[in-house]
């Protein structure tokens, strides 16, 4: 803390708004990715963005705080900050020099809740959920803090080099979307994957979400101008524009290509506009935001549909739409960035240096170099130690009622209109006998 | 005693009921009910999963009624349920050993006539709104 630091009452409110923001993203993801997949299965899916908030959250306050952000250096933080020892209300020069440095905590603290939260999206409907706690602990700790560090941590190589990541496009976006591949592989495909269709039981649901995240990434990106100033707003506008301009692309797209506009194709383009233009945020122009938006939806449908023919069950396109854009947006960041806009920033290919462009892609190489390799450590252990996945008699049964033992639409079933009260004390657990029958009738290939 | 069992475009429904209920059949129960004929598949597009639908939504309703409301039965069926389309639906009919009413223990033909019956057939008859 530096004394001559002083306090601005108007930067302190819009960091912890956008703290608040961001946080909202995370019920936002949980709604988006739970209409996205079968009955059977939304409250799992829910749960395991839910879930981050609690595991990471702790994680973050005892140790993932200050192994991301404490200063020195080039590979990893420190444990000075455990516990966030010596935080408080006061200023830090390094990251918070106009608001208290507990408030840059917590902004960066959602950032690290959400980004495992986002890979979930590709493991959902068969991951054991005690076994999927464990690896958004280690994960974070072991991926996302070191990750953090190089690119946004004082002394971290990757900031060092100058590669310019205005609001998480690599350790947000490119991370949680090269993790998911991995995740998808290492999980393998759910059963019947390719037989029959997995269609979204609730649209309207993944809407909710959908907009639930534009409004809270006005506090991912705006936020990350760390101040209530023209930087912020420029970010915000930056994200209005992109937002729009990846849901019109995406609309667009589909009517010529198909001849129908798709409520969940809208829902999904517009976060793979807000995806494209998360690195590029404070450092564009609003027309630069367009084009950006518009190139990160083409590239993500394309990439999207390319998944449908591969024997990939990244199951609600994880690397499609955040990995996919969030690689176009951290290149069109050295393609549009400009100091015209930003001082602080670079200028890009278009305004005269292409040298932006080759940090832009090696900082891209390395994260997604990393994140597929100590991803796959991750769960190489755990598979080894736990085993990943829930039994196929689960998997069949529906994971809410193997995982959690309860069900989303309780009632739908005529038998809910007999259920009956357990004694205090009878056990909770499915019948094996019940489970070996189903697995009886369905052999695994 | 038969027991008539229709299935019928659902949005067909309406017209259907009121039709029976002008007929002076006020009893019946109703089933969502997924049907195969000789309609054409539906696809449906969810980013990059296509869905083909082969079975088509239908509703099924069940009648038991005495032999001398089968034929008004089937005739109300028809008029109301027809388009001319594939898909228009089918109606079974089936001898029917017994019937019970559970509230009185009254059996067969006793049994089988809803006691609102003629009040429910003219408030029918008075609401033209729905006819064809």
């Amino acid at each position: 803390m530096n004394p001559e630091l002083t306090i601005s009452a108007g930067n302190t409110a819009w960091v912890l708004i956008s703290a608040a923001l961001v946080f909202l993203m995370i019920p936002g993801l949980a709604l988006f990715y739970g209409g996205l997949v079968r009955t059977k299965g939304v409250l799992n899916t829910m749960m395991m963005s839910a879930a981050a908030l609690g595991v990471v959250g702790v994680q973050w306050i005892l140790f993932g705080y200050s192994l991301s952000f404490e200063p020195g250096g080039a590979w990893i933080g420190g444990f000075g900050w455990a516990g966030l020892a010596g935080i408080g209300s006061g200023a830090n020069s390094d990251y918070a020099p106009t608001f208290p440095h507990i408030a840059f905590v917590l902004f960066q603290g959602m950032f690290a809740v959400i980004t495992v939260a986002l890979i979930s999206g590709a493991v959902v409907e068969r991951m054991r959920f005690p076994v999927y706690l464990a690896f958004a602990v280690l994960w974070t700790t072991l991926v996302y803090d070191p990750l953090a560090h190089w690119v946004w941590g004082v002394g971290g190589w990757l900031r060092e080099l100058g590669a310019l990541d205005f609001a998480g496009g690599t350790v947000v976006h490119i991370a949680a979307g090269t993790s998911a591949v991995v995740a998808a592989l290492m999980l393998g495909a759910r059963r019947d994957f390719r037989k029959v269709a997995f269609v979204p039981h609730n649209v309207p649901t993944t809407l909710l979400g959908a907009g639930l995240l534009w409004f809270g990434w006005f506090g991912f990106n705006a936020g990350s101008a760390l101040a209530a100033n023209g930087l912020a707003a420029l970010a915000f506008a930056n994200t209005f524009a992109a937002g729009a301009s990846g849901l019109a692309t995406w609309m667009t797209l589909e009517l010529l290509r198909n001849g129908r506009s798709t409520a969940v194709g809208a829902a999904t383009g517009l976060v793979t506009g807000l995806v494209s233009i998360t690195p590029a945020a404070g450092y564009v122009t609003p027309v630069a935001a367009l084009a950006i938006g518009l190139i990160g939806a083409v590239a993500s449908q394309f990439a999207l549909e390319l998944r449908a023919r591969v024997r990939l069950d990244d199951s609600l396109d994880v690397f499609a739409c955040h990995g996919v854009a969030g690689i176009i947006g951290a290149i069109l960041t050295g393609v549009f960035a400009t100091t015209d806009v930003n001082p602080a920033g670079a200028n890009g290919l278009l305004y005269g240096d292409a040298s932006q462009l080759g940090v832009q892609l090696f900082a891209i190489a390395v994260t997604i170099a990393f994140s597929a390799v100590a991803t796959g450590g991750v769960l190489v252990v755990l598979k080894a130690v736990f085993g990943l996945r829930v039994s196929l008699a689960a998997e069949l049964h529906g994971i809410d009622l193997s995982e959690h033992g309860e069900e989303a639409y309780y009632g739908a079933d005529v038998g809910a209109l007999v259920g009956r009260r357990a004694p205090i004390g009878e056990s909770v657990l499915l019948p094996a006998t019940e489970i070996q029958s189903v697995a009886r009738l369905q052999p695994q290939e | 005693m038969k027991l008539i069992t229709a299935i019928v475009r659902p949005e067909k429904l309406s017209e259907v009921k009121a039709a029976l209920f002008r007929a002076g059949v006020t009893g019946m129960t109703l089933s969502r009910v997924s049907g195969h004929g000789g309609e054409q598949e539906v696809v449906q597009r969810y980013r990059s999963e296509t869905v083909v639908l082969e079975f088509h939504e239908k509703v099924k309703i069940d009648i038991a009624v005495s032999a001398p409301f089968v034929e008004p039965t089937i005739q109300a069926i028809v008029s109301a349920a027809q388009t001319g389309e594939v898909g228009d639906g089918k109606i079974f009919v089936q001898d029917l050993e017994r019937v019970i009413r559970i509230r009185t223990g009254e059996a067969d033909n006793a049994a089988l006539t809803p006691v609102t019956a003629d009040e429910v057939q003219k408030a029918a008859l008075a609401d033209t709104a729905g006819v064809p």
